[in-house]
């Protein structure tokens, strides 16, 4: 009996021993490398939020040993052996009051840098009277389910440039996010640039990221929005100042006529069939009120320049080139015209072949990339058909998208 | 319509289906809550592991995404009003009057009703998997996406309508045992000699009675909102959506303790026992229950940190969220103070309970992770969350349950459980649900949502999402070896006697199973383990102190309530008038039938005769 509780003690200690080890390794654990950790900070905000996470997280480490530990050790020690009572203890204040106030203490001194925290995420003070202007802010609206982002132009105070699912930031400042949505409750989130903030119809919500190092980050909703939740993501491209006024600009452009035949059958068919209702193809500025309040844009995403996007929905990758490589180092820039280019050939990032099969894609099935979505519900292609887009024309259409870089 | 209900006689049917549908002994209401409540936790599992088999790997098809929408909703709305309540409710009725040394409840044909209409309510939200699609809004119900304009289907009406029913019976019962708890306790029983479930009960039933209403206004104004194009969370009339989380919450986070309360209890009971020691520290314990019940109403924003509300709230709700660390971590360390320097029996109540004890530890510690605002805005609404409700809810309150249910499975059925199988059923289960839920921490903090119904290999998170699908999958076999187990031992296990465990409270000191009147005479209480203490002959006062009931001179005369229909019937008459509200065909006609047969209902239940009234009476000598 004796011996096998010795073994049994054995085994709970190599078992132990063992989990600490795959835990102290950090293999599969903690893995900055993955595209959504919170692990691998890339800002200030995600980096003092990991702090307060580390902190917290070993006073609970202190406490988890302590307790689980002192039940083991109970489970092999006060082992029933026979049938007399144990000593009847009641209680013990003074040890009552020390684990009531040693935990107290624990808390008091994890308070303070929480609450710090708390105060640093806070937006409130690069939008304050002081600071107003000084700080890119960047209307940023939830629709079900897509992002929706708002760049003051860099020329025209009056207007704005939008663009859907993916934004580039300057990197190095503070870049305030200014949060809406049209429908339902969504959230922004960019773990490796810090915590969520909830975006609420009818409240204003907003909180600021800085990225650190030019990257790609990946963004996803997350508070519960209907159907498409899953799908609803969106990458943020962070890149030099001078870079990102290049594309910032760049994006301000009206888009290209097209100069085929195809595409030119796809920009027609893309009124007759009804995409414009939805979407715009041919300017991203959109006007601001008189009192300087933002006027509602089409219901689809914008598709100016949808052919310039490193990835489509937010999510399919455009470019089988990384934004950095395996050693670290960049991949993309932009180029001074504002177009996202390789680095080392030159040429434009995107990747032609996988952008078209990408809208193929979508525009033949978008209820399997989206399920529930707004145009394979409403569109007048998807529901009626008579209306139904041939082989033909979806290649027109995808034709005529490619265009428009 | 009173020519109506009297010619009707009550009920006299000694066994069979009738005997159990015009019961109100507070035993067999128990035992139908449990068996009840128990179906429907299986239910929830099922909808769980469809969830973990989509999720098994990455860009799966099993379940749609409007599927896997309903199937996590159901199962949250499932577990917690219709498992874990109702289960809770099933060791309030079958312990609660052994406890406090009385015959039955105060409102013995009340107590009936309240379970009937918990059967309805079930009902209502269960049916709706057929009637065109369930609810798919999250059991938190955020408006606006629970608004008529973006959930059309009938969904979201039946859980409307399901939860104000479920309302109505968690209301009923839990006025029930307040009064069961504060009038019927037998002499000498003061609150401070209250077993701690008792106490743990008594505190749950407090915040049942204050949480429920919060939750029926916030139903009623969004059955308001879709039915009669009311605005209260309409954003395109300017109405709120953060008011309805507010109020959910308000309501959520009491809940919570609901929850959990009546587990810390079953433990509070099971370390004693197997210890053979006294709690340890029993007024910190009982003083701790309180204040946690109390706290719990100044920390509901924590679950809306990530709503905007400025950094003025969320730090005033870190830090009360913070303190209420302090009242659970006496709760845990007394509990290991019980457990130090006892004689502890591992028999399987035991292994849940201690169980209970690590398992909720973990999940306490990832709670204070959550109640730090600024590292939490990472981790809300990830798997890390997801992780932490398992571990307290599961690992917390369905290992509780467990335990209790092994515990008092010898005093509900007379038969003893197969403790080989027990024990393997724990080890399963234990196993189990660490592989399920351990990893999903790690998943949280790789940055995976919630509530998704697919992710891509491209995330990372296809390793740990197959580990959690497998772990569920040996969860489950835990379970079924559980239900064989209860199942076989319920027909033929061992006659387990009358206080197999060398019991402490009340309960113990009557037969198994009890007769249907409990307590031959009612027993006087000298002292806080007051049957442990007359086993061993300690009884150190001669005369009882002040507190509890009793029947003074007259305990020689066992009256019993008599069985009745009419429970049953009201709640027949809720049932309709519910599906009414979700079908308002012709101005409500089916809700105005449902209130009619309701009405009539109470109305003869008020006049109820009773029957043959000397038969009413039996000699207990």
């Amino acid at each position: 009996m004796l011996k096998s509780v010795v073994s049994l003690k054995r085994l709970m200690g190599a078992v132990l021993l063992g989990a600490l080890a795959v835990l102290l390794t950090g293999c599969n654990i903690v893995t900055p490398d993955h595209p959504q950790s919170t692990f691998d900070t890339l800002g200030p905000v995600a980096a003092n939020q990991l702090f307060i996470f580390w902190v917290i997280f070993w006073a609970g480490v202190v406490v988890f040993i302590a307790v689980e530990a002192a039940l083991i050790y109970m489970v092999f020690k006060f082992k029933r052996r026979d049938d007399r009572d144990p000593a009847q203890t009641h209680g013990n204040t003074r040890l009552e009051i020390t684990w009531t106030i040693v935990p107290v203490i624990v808390l008091i001194v994890a308070a303070v840098p929480t609450v710090l925290g708390i105060f640093y995420a806070d937006a409130g003070r690069f939008v304050s009277a002081d600071t107003k202007g000084q700080y890119l802010e960047i209307d940023t609206i939830g629709h079900q389910w897509w992002f929706e982002f708002r760049y003051p132009h860099p020329t025209n105070p009056g207007e704005q440039i939008a663009v859907a699912n993916e934004i580039y930031i300057p990197i190095g400042e503070p870049v305030v996010f200014l949060l809406d949505s049209v429908d339902v409750i969504h959230s922004f989130w960019v773990p490796k640039l810090g915590g969520k903030v909830d975006m609420i119809p009818n409240n204003d919500n907003m909180l600021w990221y800085q990225a650190d190092a030019p990257g790609e980050y990946y963004g996803q909703c997350v508070e519960f929005c209907g159907v498409s939740h899953a799908n609803m993501r969106f990458k943020v491209v962070a890149v030099p100042r001078e870079e990102f006024d290049a594309w910032l600009l760049y994006q301000a452009n009206p888009a290209p006529e097209p100069s085929d035949a195809l595409a030119a059958q796809g920009k027609k068919l893309f009124r007759d069939a009804g995409c414009s209702g939805c979407h715009a193809d041919s300017s991203s500025v959109i006007k601001l009120r008189e009192d300087g309040s933002r006027i509602p844009g089409r219901t689809g995403p914008i598709l100016t320049h949808v052919a310039s996007r490193l990835n489509h929905l937010g999510i399919y990758r455009n470019s089988d080139v990384d934004f950095e490589d395996a050693s670290g180092s960049r991949q993309l820039y932009v180029n001074s015209a504002g177009i996202p280019t390789n680095l080392n050939t030159g040429r434009p990032f995107v990747n032609e072949s996988m952008l078209q099969s990408n809208l193929k894609v979508w525009i033949t099935d978008p209820e399997a990339l989206k399920p529930g979505n707004l145009m394979s519900r409403d569109g007048e292609p998807y529901i009626d058909p008579a209306n139904k887009l041939t082989e033909q024309e979806i290649d027109a259409l995808v034709a005529y998208l490619m265009t428009l870089k | 319509m009173t020519t109506l209900a009297f010619p009707i006689p009550r009920p006299t049917h000694p066994t069979g289906i009738w005997n159990w549908i015009t019961t109100i002994d507070h035993k067999k209401i128990g035992v139908l809550y449990g068996v009840t409540a128990f179906i429907l936790f299986l239910s929830g599992g099922i909808e769980a592991l469809l969830m973990r088999i989509q999720l098994a790997g990455p860009g799966q098809d099993i379940v749609s995404a409007e599927i896997f929408n309903q199937l996590f909703t159901m199962h949250g709305t499932t577990m917690i009003f219709l498992a874990i309540m109702p289960l809770s409710a099933a060791f309030f009725n079958f312990v609660i009057p052994l406890q406090v040394g009385a015959r039955d409840v105060a409102f013995p044909r009340l107590n009936a009703f309240s379970y009937w209409t918990f059967l309805a309510g079930a009902i209502i939200l269960k049916i709706s998997w057929f009637t065109g699609g369930a609810t798919n809004a999250g059991w938190f119900g955020y408006a606006p996406l629970t608004s008529v304009q973006q959930n059309p289907g009938t969904g979201i009406d039946y859980w409307i309508v399901s939860l104000q029913v479920l309302g109505i019976a968690s209301l009923a019962a839990s006025f029930n045992f307040l009064v069961t708890i504060i009038n019927m306790r037998a002499p000498g029983m003061s609150f401070m000699r209250l077993p701690l479930f008792t106490w743990m009960t008594f505190i749950t039933n407090i915040l049942i009675v204050l949480a429920f209403p919060v939750i029926t206004v916030a139903l009623i104004e969004l059955y308001f909102d879709r039915s009669f194009g009311m605005n209260f969370f309409n954003v395109a009339r300017g109405g709120d959506p953060v008011l309805w989380q507010h109020l959910f919450w308000v309501f959520g986070h009491p809940e919570v303790y609901i929850l959990i309360l009546p587990a810390m209890g079953i433990v509070s009971e099971i370390l004693p026992t197997f210890s053979k020691k006294p709690l340890f520290g029993y007024p910190a314990i009982v003083l701790a229950g309180a204040i946690i019940a109390f706290m719990g109403w100044m920390v509901w924003s924590h679950h809306m940190f990530t709503v905007g509300l400025g950094p003025i709230p969320i730090t005033v709700f870190t830090i009360t969220t913070m303190a209420i660390a302090v009242p659970t971590g006496i709760k845990v360390f007394n509990w290991m103070g019980t457990m130090w320097g006892g004689a502890m029996d591992f028999k399987t109540p035991m292994l849940y309970a201690v169980g209970f004890v690590a398992m909720f530890t973990i999940g306490g510690i990832s709670g204070v992770m959550h109640s730090m605002a600024s590292s939490d805005a990472q981790q809300q609404d990830t798997y890390f969350i997801v992780a932490h409700i398992h571990y307290v809810l599961f690992g917390g309150a369905i290992f509780a349950i467990f335990a209790g249910i092994f515990y008092w499975f010898p005093k509900i059925t007379g038969r003893m459980y197969n403790e080989t199988l027990g024990k393997i059923n724990f080890w399963v289960t234990f196993v189990g649900f660490n592989i399920a839920f351990f990893p999903q921490h790690f998943l949280g903090l790789d940055g995976m949502p919630r509530r998704i119904y697919t992710y891509d290999s491209a995330m990372g998170w296809d390793f740990w999402n197959g580990v959690s699908t497998f772990g569920a999958i040996v969860l489950a076999i835990g379970v079924l070896i559980f239900m064989h187990n209860i199942v076989k031992s319920w027909r033929k296990g061992e006659i387990a006697g009358d206080d197999p465990w060398d019991g402490r409270t009340l309960e113990w000191s009557i037969p198994s199973p009890p007769p249907e009147y409990n307590f031959e005479e009612i027993p006087t209480v000298y002292d806080r383990d007051d049957w442990w203490a007359r086993k061993r002959r300690e009884v150190r006062r001669a005369v009882p102190v002040a507190g509890g009931s009793g029947e003074d001179e007259e305990h020689h005369d066992i009256h019993l309530p008599q069985p009745s229909y009419w429970p049953l019937v009201v709640a027949i008459g809720i049932f309709i008038g519910g599906i009414g509200l979700i079908y308002p065909v012709g101005t409500y006609a089916i809700s105005i039938v449902g209130v009619l047969i309701g009405m009539i209902a109470v109305y003869a239940w008020s006049f109820e005769p009773v029957n043959d009234p000397e038969d009413g009476e039996q000699a207990a000598h």
